[in-house]
């Protein structure tokens, strides 16, 4: 098995909470054996911004809520062999895609943002505007699951998924063994 | 005609003065009380009081619901369910256009147009002097006439952009629905109203139902056999219903007749909405008195004293000719007590008028809409024949199957049994329409392949067919040779038919959407399953599909079919699945797998469109021209 040579991952936070990653890292000191077998190219987790060379695993938490996680996400499909969606947010949208149930209105969009940032009860906003600089991504008119963005190739469950569920999956994907899911591993009540 | 339904300004209110007007509490009391304030009347109430203010007001739920002793809810649930029901008021003339994908073919969209330019409306629309409302709805059963319209009770077929304009200018200038047809409409009877608004289009007539009948033959010759004998009859004629499901007749009256409860009933399914279906139409018309003797039979020999005959709502221009016909043979002694003399023959008939619903055609959905509920399919068993209307046996057959059954009696079992080929015995109607050149009824014996109706019918040029309806098959020229028989292509009687110029996507489509909109929501999977094929089908359609789009449209469609409770669910996936499999071409020709993995059906540009217009600016990323 040392004789393997080592796959390259990447990972990226789309609209989700940096849960899914926090998860990754429940991985503890099993994130030795991982690292025998991974280099960890564009992620997070190296700070790395951009890809340095085609990655056999790409990994992303969230859905797309702005036009920066479509691009963030062409790229990974373009430079990962395999594309895991991780976590519910990637998979189905989540948390983020309450606001696509605005859906009896002209303007969805702009009720949500209206709503947020000055009609809101709870909302303490001085200066009543909706943030508008120009380096803000535009929002997407919903937010949309990868699925639908891009063709993903497997799907991790959970909110968020265990460190176990992570680990094997991805053990058994970089050693040829993965058959699918351990009922018991992505149960949740 | 329901001179009530004619409005003529119902009392001179106004639509925008109803909304305001207090409820005349005792008006709805009375148009309860005429239904003996029955609960299971709540069609005939709401059709009432719908015709009194043109619409159903919140506040005459109320009402309604105090009377009938249900709660309000339960009021809204009705009339919220039928499309020929509205809470918002309409117009006194509501124009209902045939949307079928015939009419489509036909110049629908011409005659849509000509109708909104005249009355200065939009379909979907009422007119702000409350005058007029312009709808469309789902086939009416005039396929062979299209495009058609009903305008309130009257029918307008075979409409052209010159005709829908003339008969739009005549309603402005104040004459009345009834003045379209004829001038002196008042004067005619009620079979030479209908045939004057619709033609039958009786283009070959068979040995069995429109050929030469004697009259009562079939009911002398039952009154003088024990029910035993006469479902004995029935079922060696080898007589399948001929609705579409084919069970066999006998079989179903047998069972009823062996419940040993105190009341039995006899239903008569005359709500054909499968699209490119109007056999019965042409059976209502010219062969009524054959289906009540039919329905007297039943009764014989299921034993039942009380009998609902169904018409469909979009059909309510054949309900005086019928009320007529019932009338008559009450007169003459065939229907009430003591019918031909017989002591204990004893059976009537009332006649419910559906309203806008296909699903009603369903045998459950047809009882729950009998009983005063929303069309909603029952859970089986128990069967309608142990546990039917209000809980009681029932028999419900289809027009042509009473029909049918009459003649049997008449003629015997052996005679029909001659007819046809083994299993499918006897003879069908066909109502064949779409492209070709004489579409109307066809009496054929069971048997003859699809090649031979294409010839008859002049549609040899034929690409497609389409037999049964959205819910049958569509066959390509290479399964012609196959037979309209029960085991190989059944047929609740509807054979439409598309040349080369048709888009097979685009009529896909248009079933799809139909069933979208006829599924009663009970089940999620059909709910919410036929809208996304829909969307699927749409994919393709746009060129945006993948190849394991077809796998999706197979996987989803198995799903509907096996988790729906009712026919409808069951059927719906038809028009993809038949298409997948007889025309894959079509689908192949359409998909491409994605570039890169990326998403087609992912427009980011209309995705990012809403925001660019509220942040006042351009995108850094997909906007190629910025730096311009």
């Amino acid at each position: 098995m040392s004789e393997l040579p080592k796959a390259r991952i990447a990972t990226a936070s789309l609209a989700g909470c940096f849960g899914c990653h926090m998860a990754i890292l429940d991985i503890d000191e099993r994130l030795i054996e991982l690292m025998k077998l991974v280099d960890v190219d564009r992620s997070p987790l190296t700070d790395k911004k951009r890809f340095t060379e085609r990655c056999d695993i790409g990994i992303i938490e969230g859905g797309c809520c702005n036009e920066e996680n479509v691009h963030v996400l062409h790229d990974f499909r373009r430079n990962c062999d395999i594309l895991i969606a991780l976590g519910q947010c990637a998979i189905m949208g989540g948390l983020p895609a309450m606001r696509n149930a605005i859906m009896h209105s002209d303007a969805p969009l702009r009720e949500c943002l209206d709503e947020a940032y000055i009609t809101g009860k709870y909302i303490r906003n001085t200066t009543h505007n909706v943030p508008n600089d120009p380096a803000l991504p535009l929002l997407l008119d919903e937010v949309y699951p990868c699925s639908q963005v891009v063709e993903i190739d497997y799907q991790i469950p959970g909110c968020a998924p265990t460190g176990d569920v992570i680990f094997d999956t991805l053990f058994k994907l970089l050693t040829g063994k993965f058959r699918g899911f351990e009922r018991e591993m992505i149960r949740f009540d | 005609m329901n001179n009530g339904r004619n409005g003529t300004g119902a009392n001179g209110l106004t639509a925008s003065s109803c909304n305001v007007a207090p409820v005349p509490q005792a008006e709805i009391a009375a148009i309860c009380d005429r239904f003996g304030n029955d609960k299971h009347r709540m069609l005939d109430i709401l059709y009432d009081v719908q015709d009194r203010y043109r619409s159903i007001a919140p506040a005459t739920m109320d009402a309604i619901a105090s009377q009938t002793d249900l709660t309000r809810i339960e009021v809204e649930g009705v009339a919220s369910f039928y499309s020929f029901f509205s809470l918002t008021p309409k117009g006194r003339v509501t124009i209902r256009l045939c949307d079928d994908i015939v009419d489509r073919f036909c110049g629908l969209k011409d005659v849509v147009a000509a109708f909104e330019e005249v009355l200065g409306i939009k379909v979907g629309d009422t007119s702000a002097d409350g005058a007029f409302s312009l709808e469309t709805t789902p086939c009416i059963g005039m396929c062979d006439q299209a495009p058609a319209a009903m305008v309130n009770n009257v029918m307008l077929t075979s409409l052209t952009p010159e005709t829908a304009r003339a008969a739009a200018e005549a309603l402005m200038a104040g004459q009345s629905p009834e003045s379209l047809v004829s001038d002196r409409f008042n004067e005619l009877s009620p079979h030479e109203r209908a045939v004057r608004m619709v033609e039958n289009n009786v283009r070959h007539a068979g040995a069995v139902l429109l050929g030469p009948v004697p009259e009562e033959a079939g009911l002398n010759n039952a009154v003088g056999m024990r029910p035993s004998q006469i479902i004995n009859a029935v079922e060696e004629s080898g007589l399948r219903g001929c609705g579409g499901a084919g069970f066999t007749t006998g079989r179903k009256w047998r069972f009823a007749a062996s419940e040993k409860l105190d009341r039995h009933f006899v239903i008569c399914n005359a709500d054909e909405g499968e699209p490119g279906t109007f056999k019965d139409r042409v059976l209502l018309t010219e062969r009524p008195h054959l289906l009540i003797e039919g329905m007297t039979i039943a009764a014989r020999a299921v034993g039942a004293r009380e009998g609902i005959l169904y018409l469909r709502g979009e059909y309510v221009y054949l309900r005086e000719l019928l009320e007529t016909v019932l009338e008559e043979r009450r007169r003459r002694g065939l229907l009430g007590k003591e019918i031909l003399g017989v002591k204990g023959f004893e059976f009537d008939i009332r006649l419910q008028l559906g309203a806008g619903a296909y699903i009603c055609g369903e045998e459950g959905a047809l009882i729950s809409s009998c009983e005063g509920l929303p069309g909603e399919p029952k859970t089986r068993p128990p069967f309608p024949v142990s546990r039917g209307y209000l809980g009681y046996p029932t028999v419900v057959n289809n027009v042509e199957t009473f029909c049918h059954a009459a003649r049997i009696l008449g003629q015997g079992a052996k005679w029909f049994h001659a007819m046809g080929t083994e299993g499918s015995h006897g003879t069908k109607l066909f109502s064949v329409c779409g492209d070709c050149l004489n579409p109307g009824i066809y009496e054929l014996p069971y048997g003859h392949t699809v090649w031979e109706l294409l010839e008859m019918v002049g549609g040899a040029d034929a690409a497609a067919v389409q037999v049964g309806g959205p819910s049958g098959t569509m066959i390509g020229r290479d399964s012609f040779h196959r037979k309209l028989t029960f085991d190989d292509l059944a047929t609740g009687g509807a054979i439409i038919i598309f040349n080369g110029q048709r888009n097979i996507l685009e009529i896909v489509e248009y079933y799809m959407s139909f069933f979208v909109h006829e599924s009663c929501g009970y089940c999620t999977p059909c709910r919410v399953g036929n809208v996304f094929l829909q969307k699927a089908i749409q994919k393709f359609q746009k060129g945006l599909a993948n190849p394991e789009d077809i796998d999706y449209l197979k996987d989803l469609s198995g799903t509907i079919i096996e988790t729906s409770r009712c026919g409808l669910g069951m059927t719906s996936p038809n028009p993809i699945l038949s298409t997948l499999k007889n025309f894959p071409l079509v689908y192949a020709a359409v998909s491409k797998p994605s570039k890169d993995g990326i998403r087609d059906t992912f427009d980011i540009q209309s995705a990012i469109d809403g925001a660019r217009k509220i942040a006042k600016r351009r995108s850094y990323i997909f906007d190629k021209d910025f730096t311009q």
